[in-house]
């Protein structure tokens, strides 16, 4: 049955695209269980096909599939594909995308239960999955940049799905803007490629890095950089768009204005990951330059810490948890920076699983609360929501990397690859990567226990409703939970250590620190037990005990280093001042061009100079050549005859 | 000198009633003025040898088109005060034009190019020649298309004039909305007081 | 004798008697139609001559065409004084200077 693997990868990608348009555009039709049966069939068609193509490509050592379906537009020599690359990389990207898509699809019916654009939600969810997955099984980098492209949009439709909402327009308004940003730099890495590789296709730019290597382009005259940097910075900063680095970060956070199963699906799992993997996917290049790897690792570590301090001092449990995605796509990015590709996509996939677990379980914490998001009043939910308090214990515990769990291994492998790095920054990288730690641990429990622990300081009303979520809510908490704990053990070995991903990411010998890592690795336990050994576990384990300290045993102690600390604290409450310099200087200084260029450029120039000028002297000049045009006919015999009369004159002047 | 006498004779005849016709008072005696100028003119053109021509000039212009039009100023109600206005205040203006147009016609029309004479003796003539005939066969042989053109004209004459004039019946009545739109009441309606009769 | 200059003379009278008749009667349709039957008249006689004079019968044949087109022309004209005189009531030149109607 492997013979014809193009019609499965079509079936994978189509069938979410089916399932989008069935429900967007027949939704009334169908209504609202039709519009769920049909998205929920379309992404589990695609979800079991790419767990069949996973088998075939890593288990059974099925060849690597590259080929183009279809031929898009042509110019000139130029033609834009699509077409499918589906390695082990991609089959990975594809199965974790799916699969967590499928949950989330099947969670919704619990969470939108009420919601009147329910068949809506279904298909821009299933329009995302589509997206994504044109986007990771891609082999040329048009179609990446539609899939990429096809994301934000759907991102943005999600953020202000509740379009009524004042804050969430203005949400979803600001991702949009902001992912603008990031897509500009990346179109101009596109761009760069296809100049100096005069390929879109990655297979044909790959085998051509040898070429372009070392070249240099002047963008300011004097100052040579070389072609491979530019063009690697260029798609980093669409990366760092995507996946919200600093600073581009700013959407991410108020993108929690979505619903949850969207904060969950896609500023969680899948499409902020779409960075990371794009620079996996490109790590042939990326290898080439090592300021581009600073470059990223410094970013990448300014994101881990910074983002996660801000998570300190927020009430509001899903932008608590935005600012953990923050903080992880950090430590996701600083892998990159220190060319552990692998370690990166393993962070992605046990992140996926258990950013996606803990979202649901907000989610779940939020139904039983009545829509009331703030951790302020909540506590003591422990008593009433017994699964959603496990699940998200053993999310949390995950998420600060507890020995034993999948996050532990990502995160640790990742702070072994930074310690193992060489390039400038990786000392600045390494320090902000073990402080993250720490850090995601207090805030990590501060949230735990605030909702489930502690005093209940839940409005009565509230309280006489609550009770555990149901079923479709529950299900996939349990069911997510179990890759958040166990997945970490299995993938390690194969895929940082066993060459997992085999000729799909590259990695110079110089820059190649999983295998340094890899040297001193004798299987699963060895390196569980070598953690005890380290600081990171402990400093875990010391966030967690200042957590309790603060907000179980001492509550009162927060408020007072809030107040001796004042400065500090409203410096995170500002989030560094991030948004207010945006909204001044970026949109406020936009406003202002704008208004500049309207009063003067458009107004006066435009409007008085060229549109009005001209009317005007057309208007003077048509006084003029209106009194000729008298319409009586006997003026134009008149000016006929003297015609005559002058040629007459000439031609006697010309003859005589 | 024959025929000089009779080509100046007709020539002055020509000229004033050419002049006549543009300043006749009467649209009536100018189109009777330019039947006389086609009837001298028919004459030089004998005297040209242009039997047919002249003939022709005669039975249709004279005969059709003339009468045409007299029968047009008669039939149309005319008024000749209106139309006579500025009549001595473009009289310089028009005359101005028209002796500096002559003058400068006059230059190239008497310059020693055209001095030509009469190619031969006319009274050499054969009185068999028939100018109809040679002006037939060279119509119906080298200007054969030319001439179905030309009935063509007419033909497309005939049809543009009568379309032009004819009045169609009155089938059917239709609602006028742009008066209909602005109608108002006290067009309509007028109130009248009278005294109440005992 | 006579000689060719002298009809084409009196050709450039009549057209020029033609011209100022379309000066001065600016205002009357009718005898600006007959002023272009007698411009073409002078030009006729222009063809005319130089057929004769120089022994070529196109020449004639020229005459015939216009006098056909001519003929063509009047016709129109004057139905078009004809349709106006009914709509408008007047042939004044002067009245005429809307492309309604």
């Amino acid at each position: 049955m492997f013979e014809n693997m193009e019609k499965i990868y079509l079936a994978i990608v189509l069938a979410p695209l089916l399932g989008s348009v069935i429900a967007g555009l027949f939704g009334k039709l169908i209504g609202r269980s039709g519009a769920h049966w049909v998205t929920i069939i379309g992404v589990g068609i695609s979800s079991l096909l790419s767990m069949l193509a996973y088998k075939h490509i890593v288990f059974d050592g099925g060849e690597m599939f590259n080929q183009t379906i279809y031929t898009w537009l042509s110019i000139g020599s130029l033609d834009i594909n699509v077409g499918f690359l589906v390695d082990r990389l991609s089959v990975s990207m594809m199965v974790v995308v799916t699969f967590v898509s499928w949950m989330i699809h099947i969670y919704t019916i619990g969470y939108m239960h009420d919601d009147p654009g329910y068949q809506r939600f279904f298909s821009y969810i299933s329009l995302f999955t589509f997206a994504m997955l044109m986007l990771v099984m891609s082999n040329n980098f048009m179609q990446l940049f539609f899939g990429w492209e096809g994301v934000g949009l759907v991102s943005y439709l999600l953020i202000g799905f509740w379009y009524k909402k004042e804050s969430a327009i203005f949400a979803n308004m600001k991702a949009f803007l902001v992912n603008r940003v990031g897509d500009f730099g990346f179109l101009l890495g596109i761009a760069g490629v296809l100049l100096y590789f005069g390929s879109l296709d990655y297979m044909e730019v790959f085998a051509e890095t040898a070429a372009v290597d070392g070249l240099t382009m002047e963008i300011f005259s004097g100052h040579p950089w070389s072609v491979i940097t530019v063009i690697c910075i260029c798609l980093f900063i669409g990366a760092m768009g995507k996946s919200a680095q600093v600073p581009l970060h700013v959407w991410l956070p108020d993108s929690m204005e979505g619903p949850t199963p969207i904060s969950a699906l896609i500023h969680a799992a899948t499409m902020v990951t779409a960075g990371i993997f794009m620079v996996s996917r490109m790590s042939p290049l990326f290898e080439l330059s090592e300021v581009a790897l600073s470059f990223i690792l410094v970013i990448g570590s300014i994101t881990a810490l910074f983002m996660g301090l801000l998570g300190l001092v927020q009430n509001d449990i899903k932008r608590v948890i935005a600012y953990s995605t923050l903080s992880q796509l950090g430590y996701m990015t600083v892998a990159l920076g220190a060319s552990a590709y692998a370690a990166a996509m393993f962070h992605l996939i046990t992140h996926a699983f258990f950013k996606a677990l803990l979202f649901l379980a907000a989610g779940s914490v939020i139904i039983g609360m009545h829509h009331e998001q703030d951790m302020r009043k909540m506590g003591g939910l422990y008593k009433y929501m017994p699964i959603t308090w496990i699940t998200s214990l053993l999310g949390s515990l995950a998420l600060i990397g507890f020995p034993g769990t999948s996050g532990f291994y990502s995160k640790d492998a990742i702070i072994e690859a930074v310690h193992h790095s060489a390039l400038p920054g990786s000392g600045f990288a390494y320090f902000a990567v073990v402080a993250g730690v720490f850090i995601t641990a207090l805030y990590s429990f501060r949230l735990f226990f605030m909702t489930f622990h502690g005093k209940e300081r839940i409005d009565k009303h509230t309280w006489e409703h609550l009770h555990e979520s149901p079923k479709v809510v529950t299900v996939p908490l349990a069911v997510l939970a179990i890759p958040s704990i166990l997945l970490g053990a299995f993938l390690i070995g194969p895929m940082l250590f066993g060459g997992y991903f085999e000729e799909s990411i590259f990695v110079a010998a110089k820059h190649d620190v999983l295998a340094e890592i890899g040297a001193d690795y004798h299987g699963v336990w060895g390196f569980t037990l070598h953690a005890f050994q380290a600081a990171p576990v402990y400093l875990a384990l010391a966030g967690v005990g200042v957590a309790w300290l603060f907000y179980i045993k001492y509550p009162a102690v927060p408020a007072q280093i809030a107040g001796r600390f004042g400065f500090l604290h409203k410096l995170l409450l500002e989030k560094y001042y991030f948004d207010s310099f945006n909204q001044s200087v970026f949109a406020g200084g936009t406003r202002k061009i704008g208004s500049f260029f309207w009063r003067i450029g458009d107004i006066r120039i435009i409007d008085g100079f060229f549109v009005n000028g001209t009317a005007l002297s057309i208007r003077w000049f048509s006084g003029i050549v209106r009194t000729i045009q008298s319409g009586y006919l006997y003026d134009y015999a008149f000016s006929m005859i003297i015609g005559l009369l002058i040629l007459l004159a000439l031609f006697v002047h010309h003859l005589i | 000198m024959f025929e000089q006498i009779v080509f100046y004779s007709f020539a002055a005849m020509l000229v004033f009633s050419a002049s006549m016709v543009v300043s006749m008072r009467n649209p009536v005696h100018a189109a009777l003025f330019l039947i006389l100028a086609f009837f001298t003119s028919a004459a030089l053109w004998l005297l040209l040898q242009a039997e047919f021509l002249a003939i022709v000039l005669v039975l249709v212009y004279v005969g059709a088109v003339m009468v045409l039009f007299l029968f047009v100023v008669m039939m149309l109600d005319i008024n000749v005060t209106v139309i006579r206005e500025g009549f001595a205040r473009h009289l310089p203006v028009g005359i101005g034009v028209a002796i500096m147009m002559l003058l400068s016609m006059g230059l190239i029309v008497g310059s020693k190019q055209f001095q030509l004479v009469q190619p031969e003796d006319l009274n050499k003539f054969d009185p068999q020649f028939s100018n109809t005939q040679e002006l037939g066969l060279a119509l119906y042989t080298d200007y054969l298309y030319p001439f179905e053109i030309a009935g063509a004209i007419l033909l497309v004459a005939i049809i543009a004039a009568i379309s032009l004039t004819m009045r169609k019946p009155r089938t059917h009545k239709t609602p006028k909305p742009e008066k209909q739109v602005s109608v108002r009441s006290q067009d309509r309606v007028r109130i009248v007081k009278m005294e109440s009769e005992k | 004798m006579l000689v060719l200059s002298e009809f084409l003379t009196l050709g450039a009278i009549l057209f020029c008697i033609s011209v100022a008749g379309i000066f001065i009667n600016r205002k009357n349709v009718i005898i600006l139609l007959m002023c272009i039957e007698l411009m073409l008249l002078s030009v006729n006689m222009n063809f005319i001559s130089f057929s004769h004079f120089l022994g070529d019968i196109g020449g004639q044949v020229f005459v015939f065409f216009i006098l056909t087109v001519a003929a063509a022309e009047a016709a129109i004209g004057l139905a078009i004084l004809v349709v106006l005189f009914r709509s408008r009531n007047t042939i004044n030149v002067a009245d005429l200077d809307s492309m309604k109607g």
